[in-house]
């Protein structure tokens, strides 16, 4: 604990942020590139075909859509317990980009159903629950805008989102408990032939590296923001 | 590589188009946000030179 206050002051944040950021920046860059020229080297799937090239974009994005909401959950927390300012702001900052992934794995998931399952949509457990995790994306970011009073705002956002944390093994587990169109879990269970996982782990460690460069990039601004405001209210 | 989707094209590039549209937009949003914000904290802290940070 006495290491993330440490480092969870705005001044460390910015310091230590600003340092990291650059690197962050490359290896996104680079993991996306190689990953993307790896995605579309792979020879056609035996059942799937060319669609397998959707793999390496619709399971990063899933990935990110739950890690952030994990990210805001866990900053909501130390918010909620330990009433640290930069939490709030980490988890506000980190909003928008999990709505954003969500919406993609929609989106990439829907474009891959319509020629395997022979439909964009279904109401399947899986699908239903990711849909679950953009409305709790878009009432969380409606929360904070909706409460006048920043800090009352906080706190309403914070406990929305550990509400909402119970979605995400929900969704996780979703194809084990229901009888799912969804297919289960392949990746950790070792489903996956290699010439298709090293480019869907690249891909997964380009988003998630993109991810972490935007939100940082975020709470930098918002912390300038905060700056501006006290100075403003100063002067 | 191959670009080369056959039958599945029409699947395949809106999803890679829409993907690439959102994570570019999504980074020059991000970008231009920290400018502003770091443009505006330059002309606030010049006007008060003994600026409070917090």
């Amino acid at each position: 604990m006495q290491f993330l206050f440490r480092y969870a002051n705005p001044h460390e944040f910015m310091r230590l942020s600003g340092a990291v950021l650059p690197f962050t920046a490359v290896a996104t860059a680079l993991c996306l590139g190689v990953g993307l020229y790896l995605g579309f080297s792979v020879p056609p799937d035996y059942q799937q075909g060319t669609t397998i090239t959707l793999l390496f974009i619709h399971v990063p994005a899933d990935v990110v859509a739950e890690l952030a909401y994990g990210a805001i959950a866990l900053c909501s927390l130390l918010s909620l317990v330990w009433r640290h300012p930069l939490a709030d702001t980490a988890a506000r900052a980190a909003a928008p980009f999990g709505a954003l992934f969500t919406a993609l794995g929609l989106v990439t998931g829907s474009l891959w159903g319509k020629p395997m399952w022979g439909t964009y949509w279904v109401l399947d457990a899986r699908l239903t629950s990711f849909l679950l995790l953009l409305f709790l994306y878009l009432g969380y970011m409606a929360l904070w805008n909706a409460v006048e009073d920043e800090t009352r705002a906080a706190r309403a956002a914070a406990i929305l989102a550990l509400v909402g944390v119970v979605n995400i093994p929900i969704i996780k587990f979703s194809v084990d408990w229901w009888s799912t169109l969804h297919q289960g879990e392949s990746i950790v269970s070792g489903k996956v032939a290699p010439v298709y996982l090293w480019p869907l782990l690249i891909m997964m460690l380009g988003y998630v590296l993109l991810f972490l460069t935007l939100w940082m990039v975020r709470i930098r601004t918002a912390i300038l923001e905060r700056r501006a405001r006290n100075l403003m209210q100063a002067g | 590589m191959n670009f080369d989707m056959g039958a599945y094209a029409v699947y395949i590039w809106p999803a890679y188009g829409v993907s690439a549209l959102a994570l570019i937009g999504a980074t020059l949003w991000t970008l231009t946000a920290w400018r502003r914000a770091k443009a505006r904290l330059a002309v606030l802290e010049k006007r008060t030179p003994a600026a409070t940070k917090t």
